[in-house]
């Protein structure tokens, strides 16, 4: 039984099958990578793990309890936490205020009205805030604006912000894409440290094979909507259903 | 803003307020400056808003004289209110003169029906308008972007048509509420027929001033303003608290993104409706003390130029900034009071000292600007800051600021400095 | 069955007016993205466009006759339009009457022109700034164009007649077959709901038959994507909003007859024009005609004395209410797409 259980889930818009019988199942403590060409509904999937879509059928589970019919926030409150394709970060606020808003919201909940007492005096946030910045050694930046960082940054923030929740799975939406390959390669990096130094799951929906097979300990092929295999790296990369899959976008790329 | 720090400075020598934790009531440094500087600027107002002598030819910029004064600060409180909603969340409402107005109709209920006291009146108006917006803001705020600014502009024009018509029982129609000597007010006696009643606070009546003639200079004190006053500075002091509040944060996160909020973990519309509400009851208590000021209502004070009104207000000063709104206020309504009051004779005064074909002209030029036309230099203004000035007056007043003192040091200061300083202050 | 064909009739020469400010209104949303609160003074400068052009028409110099003489004896001085002078008295007479019709002729030019000079002088600047900013300067430029006006015109409506030929009305109920009287419709009414359908029925042909409202309209979809082509869609744009803007305009002319022009008129239809876009759906345009005729027909069923005396008050608030409901139920309006002011 894993921690995130997908079974038979199916969704539809209009006349497209977007997902039919998708059953996957992500193990507790691992790096498990969804691939598949374009359009073969890697985003709608991942949109139904975090309650942005409903799925039409199946269920979807995590530790044991059915997420379907959630709200994302709930979900996120279960322990799940989801990384953008482009950063998605608080872009008028501070960077140690970027922070805050996670620790706040580990502490306290979907919503309460902590009016009293100025936010910066909240010994307990501010604390969890920075450390978690010097742990992510972006502590020198904690008062620039979110939004007039680099690109980098604003990816390793965004980690930072997810992590700092503590959650139990890591979802990651194409992180890399677009980057450079210096970037791509910090950001391999901090994943890495982050599995090595940390009890947690990740699911890493990727296009760039050279960041999946580097991370993942388990890939799932996605193709047309619906899973084709289900393997170590090893065995995926000579697997002739996924060479077929990906008929004009060799592995190598 | 820059007149502020000077002044400011004049008065920090005796608290020196600690940098660290607890100054005035649990404010930082920079913030309990502000609200004692707020504090002394609505004490002494009487005397700095009156600083030509009385018959001079100046006089007529006075504005010191009760009515304005009262005007200034609750319309200050009505846009420190709205500046909540909006600076914080972004949530642009172009309906909150309805929360103005229920709070008036609410207020002077209480006069008619209960006891002429104004405390009473003012906690109904209060209580009445949250609620009101508590349903108002729980369907509007289904919508974002302009959908919900659609929809609070439709809900204030039907509660005002309905305030027109068929409410007309409880509103009074077009003639709108006025207190009469025959009203059944339960817990006070009753009053001698044909006497006007007048609001009061344990008997002492809004009305009431103290003159102070000093050479040919005239001050006022009123206790409708000081009461008004009271008010204001209470709910400038809730707002500094909201504004560094981590419920603050999460307003200013819901304006920034939405999507990452949701992400983690926190859901954004009870944070925006408890801003909405806060703001309607801000509107509210706007509403109660106009009317514990004038005892009358109309539905007028709903119309969506009104609810326009405020926004004007708010981003004139600077929006999401502490100070921006109760500036803004006070801006425009000197400019309603007094800068429409400037005629072509009074013109003419002016430019009297140049030869006579200048003078015609620097009259014809300013004229349509001034008097009857100075709704187009509010216009105008309100043009230029938006286009220049997105932070509104108090931008404007830092980035002088920061060339002044540029000036002054020669070189310059250090480049973070004034960005510190702008986000400490907004 | 008469009292309804009334105000379906009545609803229509309203309904055209919402119709043909949200239509420039969604031009204008829809292809350069901006919410334009400043929509309703073009409206007002198109009515005052008649104005001016009816005092300019009959602008006179003085003659003294000879043939008469005032009571004092003197010769009589009598006011010619100098119109008389270039086409006798006659025809001058004719025109004169006709100013408002005619009128459009001066309103095309300089509606587009302002309309031009408004994108060029101040929206442009403002595409990539967030709506908010947008409605914000634009309300601010509506304030300024609506004070000049009251500065040159003065604060009152001036009356502006339809010619004389259009005075009388329709007898409808007659026509149809019902009792005289039962329908009466005047005639500048059903014109002024002829020329708005033409309007509409020209600007819809403009962007379906011809190359740039082909190119409008993908712009419309897709900004992006045509910038890549190589095509200068900012300049096509720039004409767009004079068009809106000459739309808006010629909406004003018309309507002087049916309602004297003031200075605040514009922003009165502002707001409803506005409720009307959202209920159609923003960036829609048959969304935004569809809403202008309904609401202004389901306005003047509102106003018909057998319903006011059962909800007493419902025709000032039935617009407002409608919109409530269509966007509680319908989030995109009636016809809107997906993610249009969504941010």
């Amino acid at each position: 039984m894993g921690i995130l259980e997908v079974k038979n889930v199916g969704k539809r818009f209009g006349g497209l099958k977007a997902l039919s019988d998708v059953n996957l199942s992500v193990k507790e403590g691992s790096v498990h990578a969804i691939i598949g060409p374009n359009g073969a509904g890697k985003s709608t999937l991942l949109n139904c793990l975090v309650g942005k879509l409903i799925p039409d059928t199946g269920s979807v589970s995590f530790e044991g309890q059915s997420v379907l019919g959630r709200k994302p926030h709930e979900i996120n409150q279960m322990g799940i936490s989801r990384v953008f394709q482009t950063p998605e970060i608080f872009g008028d606020l501070t960077v140690m205020e970027n922070m805050m808003i996670p620790c706040l919201a580990k502490r306290d909940g979907a919503f309460s009205i902590s009016a009293y007492g100025a936010m910066m005096d909240d010994r307990e946030i501010v604390e969890r805030a920075e450390h978690m910045l010097e742990d992510m050694r972006m502590i020198d930046k904690r008062h620039m604006h979110a939004a007039s960082m680099s690109r980098g940054d604003k990816r390793r923030l965004e980690i930072a912000m997810c992590l700092a929740q503590e959650p139990r799975l890591l979802l990651l939406d194409e992180p890399t894409a677009g980057m450079a390959r210096a970037d791509t390669n910090n950001t391999i990096d901090l994943l890495k440290e982050i599995k090595s130094t940390r009890p947690i799951t990740i699911c890493i929906i990727e296009h760039d094979m050279h960041v999946v097979f580097s991370l993942a300990e388990r890939i799932t092929v996605l193709a047309q909507g619906t899973p084709l295999v289900e393997d170590t790296p090893d065995r995926i990369k000579g697997h002739p259903k996924v060479r077929e899959a990906y008929l004009g976008e060799s592995s190598g790329h | 803003m820059t007149d502020q720090t000077s002044n400011a400075g004049a008065v920090r020598p005796k608290p020196a307020a600690p940098a660290e934790k607890t100054g005035l009531f649990g404010l930082r440094g920079k913030d309990a400056s502000l609200l004692v500087f707020v504090a002394l600027l609505t004490l002494l107002a009487p005397f700095i808003l009156n600083p030509f002598p009385t018959g001079s030819a100046m006089a007529q910029f006075n504005a010191g004289y009760p009515d304005l004064m009262q005007r200034f600060v609750i319309f200050g409180i009505f846009a420190i209110g709205f500046n909540i909603l909006f600076g914080l969340t972004g949530y642009l409402s172009f309906g909150h003169a309805a929360f103005l107005g229920v709070g008036s109709y609410a207020g002077i209920w209480s006069m008619k029906l209960l006891t002429l006291n104004v405390i009473p009146s003012i906690v109904v108006s209060v209580i009445v308008a949250g609620l009101f917006s508590l349903i108002v803001g729980w369907i509007s705020l289904r919508r974002s972007g302009i959908y919900f600014s659609i929809l609070t502009l439709a809900f204030a024009m039907m509660s005002y048509a309905l305030a027109y018509s068929v409410l007309t029982p409880i509103t009074g129609g077009e003639t709108g509420l006025q207190l009469q000597y025959f009203d059944p007010r339960i817990l006070d006696g009753e009053l001698a027929a044909g006497t006007t009643p007048r609001a009061n606070l344990f008997g002492l009546e809004m009305g009431t001033s103290y003159e102070l003639r000093f050479g040919s200079w005239l001050f006022t004190f009123n206790a409708g303003y000081y009461i008004a006053a009271a008010c204001m500075l209470a709910a400038f002091y809730l707002a500094i608290r909201i504004f560094r509040s981590p419920f603050g944060m999460m307003l200013r996160a819901v304006k920034s993104n939405q999507q990452r909020l949701n992400y983690t973990g926190i859901s954004p519309k009870p944070y925006t409706l408890a801003a909405f509400v806060i703001s309607g009851m801000y509107a509210g208590l706007a509403g109660g003390l106009l009317v514990a000021m004038d005892t009358q209502v109309g539905a007028e004070r709903m119309f969506w130029t009104a609810s326009g009104e405020v926004v004007l207000m708010t981003i004139l000063g600077g929006a999401g900034t502490l100070i921006g709104p109760v500036l803004g206020a006070g801006f425009i309504k000197y400019m309603e009071n007094i800068v429409s009051t400037i005629n072509k004779s009074t013109l003419e005064g002016w430019f009297a000292f140049m030869p006579d074909g200048l003078a015609d002209f620097f009259v014809t030029i300013v004229y349509p600007f001034v008097g009857k036309g100075w709704h187009l230099t509010l216009g105008l203004l309100f043009m230029a800051v938006v286009i220049f000035l997105p932070g509104g007056l108090v931008q404007g007043g830092q980035k002088i600021a920061t060339v002044l003192r540029r000036d002054r040091k020669g070189s310059g200061l250090e480049p973070g400095a004034a960005a510190k300083r702008k986000q400490a202050e907004d | 069955m008469e009292a309804i064909i009334l105000q379906i009739l009545n609803g229509l020469d309203k309904g055209s007016a919402y119709a043909l400010i949200a239509l420039g209104l969604t031009l204008i949303f829809g292809t350069l993205g901006v919410v334009n609160f400043a929509h309703g003074a073009l409206f007002m400068l198109g009515a005052f466009c008649a104005v001016t052009f009816s005092r300019l028409i009959q602008m006179s110099h003085t003659v003294v006759d000879e043939t008469r003489t005032d009571f004092l004896g003197n010769p009589l001085q009598v006011d010619v339009p100098y119109i008389y002078d270039f086409f006798g008295q006659a025809a001058g007479d004719v025109l004169i009457d006709w100013a408002v019709p005619l009128s459009i002729l001066m309103a095309i030019p300089v509606m587009i022109l302002i309309g031009v000079i408004m994108e060029r002088g101040l929206i442009r600047h403002f595409y990539k700034r967030p709506h908010a900013d947008q409605i914000l300067v634009t309300f601010g430029l509506a304030i300024v164009l609506q004070e000049v006006i009251k500065y040159f015109y003065g604060a009152n409506p001036i009356p502006t007649p339809a010619p004389d030929a259009f005075l009388g009305s329709f007898d409808f109920g007659l026509m149809l077959g019902f009792d005289a009287g039962g329908i009466v419709y005047p005639y500048w009414r059903l014109i002024y709901f002829l020329f708005a359908a033409v309007i509409i029925a020209g600007v819809f042909a403009f962007l379906q038959f011809t190359t740039f409202g082909m190119v409008v309209r993908a712009g419309m979809a897709d900004r992006e994507t045509v910038t890549l082509l190589g095509i200068d869609i900012d300049k096509r744009f720039t004409i767009m909003f004079g068009i809106a803007a000459a739309v808006a305009g010629l909406a004003g002319v018309m309507y002087t007859p049916i309602n004297s022009p003031n200075y605040h008129m514009g922003m009165d239809f502002l707001v409803l024009s506005f409720v009307v876009v959202v209920v159609g759906g923003m960036g829609s345009l048959p969304g935004a005609v569809l809403a202008g005729f309904l609401l202004g027909i389901i306005e003047a069923f509102a106003s018909m004395a057998e319903v006011l005396a059962i909800l007493p008050g419902i025709n000032q608030i039935i617009i407002y209410l409608v919109a409530i409901v269509v966007l509680l139920t319908r989030p995109r309006g009636l016809m809107g797409r997906k993610g249009v002011m969504e941010e």
